[in-house]
């Protein structure tokens, strides 16, 4: 796509590239947010929860400025074929991106409480989740930066470990639980972190979804690996 | 997160389900275009068009200038056969019958095939008569089978009850969206199966431009229309198909709402999406 030629009108070529531009922006600061909060989690580092938290503002501001913008270029510019999917793409993921600063934010804020307690076991699995759902925000913000269909489609496919990383995180912590009730507080902050983590995975996987329609102009083939099963999940205490 | 809905349910609906559905919903061919080639003089204006025209359904023809898309729809009623010089070869197929064979009635052709130009053709006669005036050459009828005819028409047409009460009053005092108006009323007098249509409303303004779009939803019911027009918005709304001419060639044939939203040929995306050039 980095060959398509310009818009006769150049004008409107600017404002493709402004919206593409506001959205990586988002996606920077999103991504930020997440490594701050990861940072927060594994090293009791308050400073950077409360960062986490304040770039949260930005994020709206951000997703409300794309919204009015894509509103505007709808009725102005009456968008088709390529350009109209870019345009509905940048619509969509701006909510997506939104809601991992959401998440980000949450994960920041239960670091706090987290702090107050000592933790006998090791957040190996919460650490490598974070990784993972960091990288797979990376590249899929990249991939809509490049127009990458194959980076998008990695992305979707990725996001099967971090659903398995979490139903063994959610065994462990009910293990715990059922072990010694004094760990239901600090255990129950350490699933919804969880949780957090691989919802923010299910929304990377979703953009990737939106970035593969506007590259190609079809979904992406087949349904979604959706790997969380802890809906399902009971673990019994042993008689 | 529906666990139920299947990978199938999925595919067909969302963002790219348009493009998965592709060239469905498309009628049974009333006009079949092959291996269709025309020629000004040395010029080769058509290459090798292949296109079919769904029976009761609206191909809408878009592409820059001079790319050949006025020339099929001359093609499609013999028109080139006024000038020395040009020629068509291939098939155009209607009722089993090729159009470009010599062998044709060009008589029965015509009003099996009827045509609206750019700029509304009224004759400088009364409003009847320039409905009754193409009826006379193909029809006897009396007078008040006449006048029912030139009703059904003109309402068809989306112009009676303006003008019901001055039919015998010049159509030249008519405004230019009711003249393009009489001119589909006039093409469809003589009870055509095809209507073409030259860029209808280019000399129109918004409102008249609408009125002929909503005229065109309301008779293809009845006719198989082809419509050339460089407004692409308007291809959007008014066609079920459109095809992308481009140099004399038909570079892409789709559905109007997979066109504009995931055509698959490059030329197509970068004229559709204003980047010609």
């Amino acid at each position: 796509m980095s060959e398509t030629p310009q818009h006769v009108v150049k004008s409107y070529d600017q404002e493709l590239k402004r919206l593409r531009s506001m959205i990586t922006q988002m996606g920077g600061i999103v991504e930020t947010q997440v490594a701050l909060a990861a940072e927060a989690i594994m090293h009791r580092d308050a400073a950077a929860a409360t960062r986490a938290v304040e770039e949260d503002p930005k994020v709206d501001a951000l997703e409300r400025e794309v919204e009015t913008f894509v509103i505007r270029l709808l009725a102005l510019r009456q968008p088709v074929a390529g350009d109209l999917r870019q345009i509905v793409a940048a619509l969509k993921i701006t909510g997506d991106i939104e809601r991992i600063g959401d998440y980000a934010a949450n994960l920041a804020k239960r670091s706090i409480v987290l702090a107050e307690f000592s933790l006998p076991y090791s957040l190996a699995g919460l650490a490598h989740m974070a990784q993972l759902v960091q990288q797979q925000l990376k590249s899929v913000i990249d991939a809509f930066g490049d127009n990458d269909a194959d980076k998008a489609m990695e992305v979707w496919r990725s996001d099967q470990v971090v659903d398995d990383i979490y139903n063994a995180i959610f065994r462990e912590l009910i293990t715990y639980m059922m072990e010694d009730p004094r760990n239901i507080t600090p255990c129950t902050h350490l699933l919804f972190i969880a949780k957090n983590l691989e919802r923010i995975g299910d929304h990377a996987t979703n953009v990737a979804e939106t970035v593969y329609y506007a590259v190609r102009g079809e979904s992406l083939p087949g349904s979604r690996p959706k790997g969380d099963t802890s809906a399902y999940t009971v673990v019994r205490p042993r008689e | 997160m529906s666990v139920t809905m299947s990978s199938q349910q999925e595919q067909q609906s969302g963002l790219g389900a348009i493009a998965a559905r592709g060239a469905t919903n498309m009628n049974e061919a009333k006009i079949a275009i092959k291996d269709l080639n025309f020629y000004y003089g040395d010029h080769r204006a058509l290459k090798d068009i292949a296109l079919n025209l769904p029976e009761c359904q609206v191909t809408g023809m878009i592409g820059p200038s001079g790319c050949g898309k006025s020339t099929l729809l001359r093609v499609l009623n013999r028109m080139y056969d006024l000038y020395p010089g040009q020629r068509a070869t291939g098939e155009a197929v209607m009722d089993g019958v090729n159009i470009i064979s010599p062998h044709t009635d060009l008589n029965s052709l015509r009003a099996k095939v009827g045509m609206v130009f750019q700029k509304p053709t009224p004759f400088p006669m009364t409003i009847y008569d320039n409905i009754a005036f193409g009826v006379k050459l193909h029809e006897k009828l009396s007078k008040p089978q006449m006048d029912e005819r030139v009703e059904w028409s003109l309402t068809r047409g989306a112009l009676w009850t303006e003008v019901k009460d001055r039919l015998k009053t010049s159509a030249m005092g008519l405004s230019g969206g009711q003249q393009q108006r009489l001119c589909i009323a006039r093409t469809i007098a003589v009870r055509p199966e095809v209507i073409l249509l030259d860029e209808p409303t280019s000399a129109l303004d918004p409102i008249s431009t609408l009125k002929i779009e909503e005229l065109i939803d309301e008779l293809k019911h009845d006719f198989t229309i082809a419509i050339v027009t460089h407004n692409m918005q308007q291809a959007a709304r008014c066609a079920d198909q459109v095809a992308f001419f481009y140099l004399g060639e038909m570079i892409e044939v789709a559905p109007a709402a997979q066109m504009f939203t995931a055509p698959k040929e490059r030329r197509t995306q970068e004229y559709i999406t204003g980047r010609f050039g």
